[in-house]
């Protein structure tokens, strides 16, 4: 840390030719110069890399061939991977939608005067900070159709067993289950930073109007949280498509390759068949598709002039 | 009126009631899982309390499987990660709020969108070209991946509210640029600090995908061996749950203490990154 201090010594003594304001910006670099370089050598050298290594035919302990374009062109026919998007864009459908709903109904329950409302919300947020693996283990187990708590719990209401994750048919919507779980707080998280900007005077009208809860829900609230709303469907959108860990522990991709994402096929293919190359190719491909996803979010986040909603805690 | 704000109250009660019931049944879930003996496990109707607590599944897995050792990988993975990450991105973050310099924060946004996977192909070819692999480096270095987005975005928010004018009243007096960062912003930094170290150690602390690619026998984290568990012969639910909690029981002990930090962060870097 020591060298910050004699090079901003020698910056401070710059000619007094130079305006203040500029030699005080550029002086900053000075502090952002670790982080280039560590972001350079840990984020930036992998992106250029891995455009690089798409280019090659490349499986780990044989040799390496420049091969243009092939690997995408192999990627536009390769039938399981066709299957991973399809499976991939129906579970981040899923997934942002599920959360959504249930996340806006506990924002309004969580906005409400509550006693020991810290407590309750740091129980309603663990699911989304607790350690992935050791959760999906846990819900292998209750999803076990003959000794899971799920198929007792269903019949307690008189619904007859179900194969959860162990069915090409459910494993899908089981899989979005656990990931609504787990992400369903950083929803109500977000809105309830929204309702927390909320005027009062809208709803003191709409009271001398006598109008009901659902049409202040519907005609006030609602629009003016939908920038909110807009935000955590974006972020989902991203989350939910990169997702890996519950279903790497829960299903592997499996049965067969029934809930094998992108992000699982990029896995086997780099991993399992250690083909950097095509790998590589993969993952660039998941890569435009969540930036161009991430520069809609960014693009909507300039555009809305929502508060910061940072000190809402 | 009295009775319709016991009504209010009433319904209100049960709608925190559900809210919570499906965070709170898992986790009693799991810990009753990880309490029972095999044949209380294997019950039908399952058994939520069982007669006699399985102790020994705890005793179990902290005893063998050199699960001391990897919860010290854990700790040095995580903790190297996270003290490099606030070395490095705390002055970081001072520097882009105060030149307001958007394209590095753009780069730090979409390094945070980029899965996890795309960055280990290249690294792993790095890390074993480097000759790194068997060691604890190739993971503390990549996550720094995880790590230095969460710390620079936090600290750009919170140096972006910090006021400015102490420090150019502390320039006027004629101290150098890394005075006024290490005297006058970064001990009113502080509380965006706590957050920063907070988050970044849970993220680290739970991640699984760069383990299961660079870990070794000797150096997997918590995550990855509790995994590893699963493919043992005759693996049976109540060491394995206990196992999982275990794991990540200091991350829910972290949540509740300081939910406050942690939901001022989360929502902090979700409006900036996500």
């Amino acid at each position: 840390m020591s060298d910050y201090g004699t090079t901003l010594a020698g910056a401070s003594a710059a000619p007094p030719a130079v305006p203040a304001e500029v030699a005080r910006r550029r002086s900053y670099w000075i502090f952002i110069l670790p982080a280039v370089v560590t972001v350079g050598a840990v984020i930036l050298f992998p992106w250029v890399f891995t455009l690089w290594m798409s280019l090659n035919e490349w499986k780990l302990g044989e040799s390496r061939h420049f091969i243009g374009f092939a690997n995408y062109l192999r990627l536009a026919v390769d039938g399981r991977f066709r299957d991973a998007l399809w499976h991939t864009l129906v579970y981040t459908a899923l997934s942002v939608l599920a959360p959504l709903v249930l996340g806006t109904l506990a924002a309004l329950i969580f906005n409400e005067r509550l006693p020991l409302r810290g407590l309750l919300r740091g129980i309603f947020v663990m699911p989304m900070m607790a350690t992935p693996v050791a959760v999906a283990l846990v819900w292998t187990m209750m999803f076990n159709p003959q000794l899971g708590v799920l198929n007792y719990l269903l019949s307690l209401v008189g619904i007859g067993p179900q194969a959860w994750v162990f069915h090409p048919a459910s494993v899908i919507p089981s899989l979005v289950m656990v990931e609504t779980w787990q992400w369903t707080p950083l929803v109500m998280l977000i809105v309830l930073g929204g309702l927390a900007t909320l005027p009062a005077e809208p709803y003191e009208s709409a009271d001398i109007d006598g109008a009901t809860g659902w049409q202040k829900f519907r005609y006030i609230t609602l629009p003016m949280i939908a920038p909110f709303l807009l935000l955590a469907g974006m972020i989902r959108t991203v989350d939910a498509l990169k997702s890996f860990d519950i279903i790497y522990a829960i299903t592997q991709g499996g049965p067969g390759t029934a809930s094998e994402t992108i992000n699982l096929y990029l896995y086997s293919v780099a991993f399992a068949y250690y083909d950097v190359g095509y790998g590589s190719a993969i993952a660039v491909v998941f890569f435009v598709l969540i930036v161009a996803l991430s520069l809609v979010l960014l693009h909507l986040r300039q555009r809305s002039k929502w508060n910061e909603i940072g000190d809402a805690g | 009126m009295t009775l319709r704000i016991f009504l209010r109250r009433t319904g209100l009660f049960f709608a925190v009631l559900v809210a919570i019931s499906p965070a709170l049944m898992f986790f009693v879930w799991m810990l009753s899982l990880s309490l029972k003996y095999e044949i209380d496990n294997g019950a039908y109707p399952p058994i939520l309390i069982p007669d006699r607590f399985a102790w020994k599944n705890y005793a179990q897995i902290l005893g063998s499987n050199n699960f001391l050792g990897f919860f010290e990988n854990s700790v040095l993975v995580t903790g190297g990660a996270t003290l490099a990450a606030l070395l490095v991105g705390v002055p970081a973050g001072y520097g882009i709020a105060r030149m307001k310099a958007h394209s590095a924060a753009v780069v730090v946004m979409i390094a945070r969108m980029t899965p996890g996977l795309s960055f280990l192909i290249p690294l792993f070819l790095l890390f074993q070209w480097l000759g790194l692999m068997g060691t604890l480096w190739p993971q503390i270095l990549i996550h720094l991946v995880v790590t230095v987005p969460i710390v620079i975005w936090i600290m750009i928010g919170y140096f972006e509210t910090t006021p400015k004018e102490l420090e150019e009243a502390a320039i006027i007096d004629g101290a150098t640029q890394w005075q006024v960062f290490r005297l006058v912003a970064l001990p009113i930094a502080k509380p965006g600090i706590v957050v920063a170290f907070i988050l970044a150690l849970i993220f680290s602390w739970n991640n699984f995908v760069f383990g299961i690619v660079l870990a070794t026998r000797e150096t997997r984290t918590l995550p990855v061996a509790v995994y590893n568990m699963l493919s043992f012969e005759q693996v049976s639910w109540g060491p394995l749950a206990a196992a999982a909690l275990v794991v990540t029981l200091p991350v829910l002990i972290l949540t509740v203490v300081a939910q406050r930090q942690i939901v001022a962060g989360l929502t902090a870097g979700a409006v900036k990154g996500g």
